[in-house]
């Protein structure tokens, strides 16, 4: 055991500490510190200046181009960027659709897609949930009926985050009713020009519009798109939400929530006192840290015992459980902080070109806001309640 | 003892329970809160012709309640609506109106019958939820004081015709000695007034006061006696909040359980999962720690006893109000974090009621001060 970073990871961390200060730019750095709303633009900008670094896949194998980075790198990686303010990375191409790719793609899929997703030439979203399969994913119906050298796509699918953003989706769709629900299951993709694809937005009880419908009417999608064999796209979909998992953990964004909390906490007056020098705060404040730090190590055991060859497993469902519970309770001390400023929101200050005075704090207004919107995390990519029946079930036998 | 209300009392809650249910559509609250003003003027005045904003006030303020028990049950159903009309705003400034002189009792009459609107300026922007602390000053000047000072986060400050302001009268740092109220006309000279939404659908305002000239029969009560109103005031607001999340935790709860009952996965209505039952038969208990937690206030209002309940009931609702909310969302799962589908809205005024005259630790903090005298 040795809980230092060798020489070579202190160069790999310096490494990404001085790219971070000389390519990140300041403006994206501040909209991100600040909670404002970034468009597809800086997203698309930030990505492209990490791709011409190598560092957008720099967690991919060299074979893919990428640098084949181990966890200790990638946390590195993702606790630098995230401790500069970089903006998150989409992942729904570069983390969730790549691994499935790579591991059950065609030669073709992969020599198409993958540089494509590096570039920034697609933008992928997931077409997993429907209205009437969430937590029992594998109850889903949109289907998927085989005609000549196309299928033909028909159904919903829901929650789609930043869908209104995308050329393409990944789809599960329903090939067979028979036998098992999960074997009736494939993994496909779906250009979302084709002719009878629409997207609906969903407006989130904060107001935001960030997720979507997706609806599929007779959509025409060439068989080639089929990932791996039809009625396989189970293993598929559960082998993208394990990867989806371990990186659900989210240490980066926890730690610096948790910087940005402590920042409010010196400023906010208590009695005279920095709220942290509270003692109610401050003890609220110092199991966070306790959790967190145990969290980060876990974290790193786990994807470790993945680099060394393990697949990761259901150990992925307990970062995730803990992770999102970590980040919800900064979320929520946060708003506590602000006191009665938490109140006031002006949705249009989130935006790029808003001049006015800030109400408060100049850092009060998207903190309320931050913390109803997270409660997506202990729901999305399979609802906490579904990890623990993972755990229950997969690694004590019940 | 006795726990059912009186008769009067009843017909009172079931009237507001009634129109709230039949005549304040989530839509329409919507569509109110939207508005310039935040709420519905027609609606305002068709409540205050039920006899909704009399209810809070007693007899000899022109009133017919004004009991803990008035508050309670009127708050608790405005909550199951979510109404975001000003009845809070006018509960406070109301308040401070009835420890004022004849003209000033006048202007509260004439807010229960719904002609016009009070906003109580007293938290400020370093104040917490710290009620002693005051910079506004009012510097006498001829017969009359001279206003200056900041207001913070006033809720439903715009709309207001008048404003109850608190002030130090003497010397320039803040003494809770010397704290005061004022009635002030909103629309007086030097007064400015940035108005916002909050998070969950209602309005405040930053209030700027700068060089506000008013005269010697504006100050509410006797000069440097402004605290002892102030925590009354807050008492009542504490109450009434607190009765509102109550009633805004019935409905999140209710929704949840139909939810449960209905929504299938797995092939089964999500409700046969006991990893739910149990949360859900934990959030019923914590629903009526919290009805016990509202009579107990309710009926100690006017007793030594007030401050240790009130804060014991803030407290509650800031720790399981806040279970409640969370736990509607999750066991619901995605559906819950959409606009169009309510049970997220009462989960946002559950979550941002704590953040009103104190949370969980601050009133768990005053509950340590006050010690237990009885």
């Amino acid at each position: 055991m040795d809980l230092n970073y060798t020489d070579s990871e202190q160069a790999f961390q310096a490494e990404i500490r001085e790219f971070m200060a000389a390519k990140l730019p300041q403006r994206l750095a501040d909209k991100t510190r600040d909670h404002k709303r970034l468009t597809k633009s800086d997203m698309e900008e930030w990505h492209s200046i990490l791709n011409e670094a190598g560092y957008l896949t720099g967690h991919w194998p060299e074979q893919f181009g990428g640098k084949g980075w181990n966890a200790i790198e990638r946390t590195i990686f993702d606790e630098e960027m995230t401790a500069a303010n970089g903006p998150r990375l989409v992942p729904f191409g570069l983390n969730m659709l790549a691994p499935v790719l790579m591991a059950f793609g065609s030669p073709e899929q992969q020599s198409h897609y993958l540089p494509r997703i590096a570039n920034g030439d697609d933008w992928w979203c997931q077409g997993y949930s429907e209205p009437g399969a969430g937590s029992d994913l594998a109850s889903l119906k949109m289907s998927a009926e085989r005609d000549g050298d196309h299928y033909i796509l028909n159904g919903q699918k829901t929650w789609t985050t930043l869908g209104q953003h995308a050329n393409m989706i990944f789809c599960l769709v329903r090939t067979s009713k028979e036998g098992k629900q999960q074997e009736g299951i494939s993994f496909i993709l779906v250009d979302m020009d084709t002719p009878g694809v629409e997207v609906r937005p969903i407006i989130l009880l904060e107001g935001t519009h960030e997720v979507n419908e997706v609806w599929f009417t007779d959509v025409r999608v060439p068989a080639e798109n089929l990932v791996g064999e039809e009625n396989k796209g189970w293993t598929y979909a559960k082998y993208l939400l394990v990867h989806e998992r371990s990186g659900i953990a989210g240490v980066g964004a926890a730690l610096s929530g948790l910087e940005h909390l402590k920042h409010i906490a010196k400023d906010q007056m208590k009695d005279g006192k920095p709220l942290l020098d509270d003692p109610f705060f401050a003890s609220r404040l110092a199991e966070i840290e306790v959790d967190l730090s145990a969290m980060r190590t876990s974290n790193l055991r786990v994807t470790q015992a993945a680099d060394d060859g393990a697949p990761p497993g259901p150990e992925t469902s307990m970062l995730k459980i803990k992770g999102t519970e970590i980040r919800q309770s900064i979320n929520d001390l946060t708003r506590r902080a602000l006191g009665p400023y938490a109140m006031p929101f002006v949705s249009e200050a989130l935006d790029a070109g808003y001049n006015e005075e800030p109400i408060g704090p100049d850092y009060a207004n998207p903190i309320a806001v931050d913390y109803f919107n997270h409660r997506k995390t202990s729901i999305y990519g399979g609802s906490n309640e579904v990890q623990r029946n993972i755990i229950s079930k997969m690694m004590m036998g019940l | 003892m006795d726990f059912n209300h009186t008769d009067d009392r009843r017909m009172l809650a079931d009237m507001a329970g009634r129109f709230v249910r039949e005549q304040y559509p989530m839509e329409s609250r919507h569509e109110a809160a939207k508005s310039d003003d935040g709420f519905s003027r027609e609606t305002w005045s068709q409540m205050a012709g039920l006899g909704l904003i009399g209810a809070l006030f007693s007899e000899d303020a022109g009133g017919f309640g004004g009991a803990g028990f008035d508050i309670a049950v009127v708050f608790e159903e405005l909550g199951k609506g979510l109404v975001t009309e000003p009845f809070l705003a006018n509960l406070l400034a109301g308040t401070a109106l009835t420890y004022g002189n004849e003209t000033q009792k006048t202007v509260l009459e004439n807010v229960i019958s719904g002609e016009s609107l009070l906003a109580f300026a007293h938290s400020e922007p370093a104040s917490r939820y710290d009620l002693a602390h005051v910079e506004t000053t009012a510097k006498t000047s001829g017969d009359g004081y001279v206003l200056n000072g900041n207001k913070a986060v006033v809720i439903s400050g715009d709309t207001a015709n008048y404003l109850v302001v608190s002030a130090v009268t003497e010397g320039n740092e803040q003494n809770e000695e010397h704290i005061s109220l004022f009635l002030v006309p909103a629309n007086s000279d030097g007064i400015h007034v940035r108005s916002y939404p909050t998070v969950d659908g209602y309005r405040a305002a930053e209030i700027a006061l700068k060089d506000v000239a008013v005269s010697a029969d504006a100050l509410i009560g006797a000069e440097g006696q402004g605290l002892s109103i102030i925590h009354d005031v807050i008492a009542r607001g504490t109450l009434a909040v607190s009765a509102e999340a109550l009633g805004a935790i019935e409905i999140a709860i209710d929704m949840t359980l139909d939810y449960l009952k209905t929504r299938k996965q797995f092939g089964v209505p999500i409700g046969k999962f006991q990893a739910l039952q149990h949360r859900m038969a934990d959030m019923m208990t914590e629903r009526e720690q919290i009805r016990s937690a509202v009579i107990n206030a309710s009926g100690n209002l006017n007793t030594p006893e007030r401050d240790w309940n009130i804060s014991a009931l803030k407290n509650l609702i800031g720790r399981s109000g806040r279970m409640i909310a969370e736990e509607s969302i999750q066991m619901h799962g995605g559906i819950a974090m959409t606009w169009e589908y309510a049970v997220g809205h009462f989960a946002k005024r559950i979550i941002m009621i704590d953040h009103m005259f104190g949370d969980v630790d601050h009133h768990m903090e005053q509950i340590i001060k006050l010690g237990r005298a009885a």
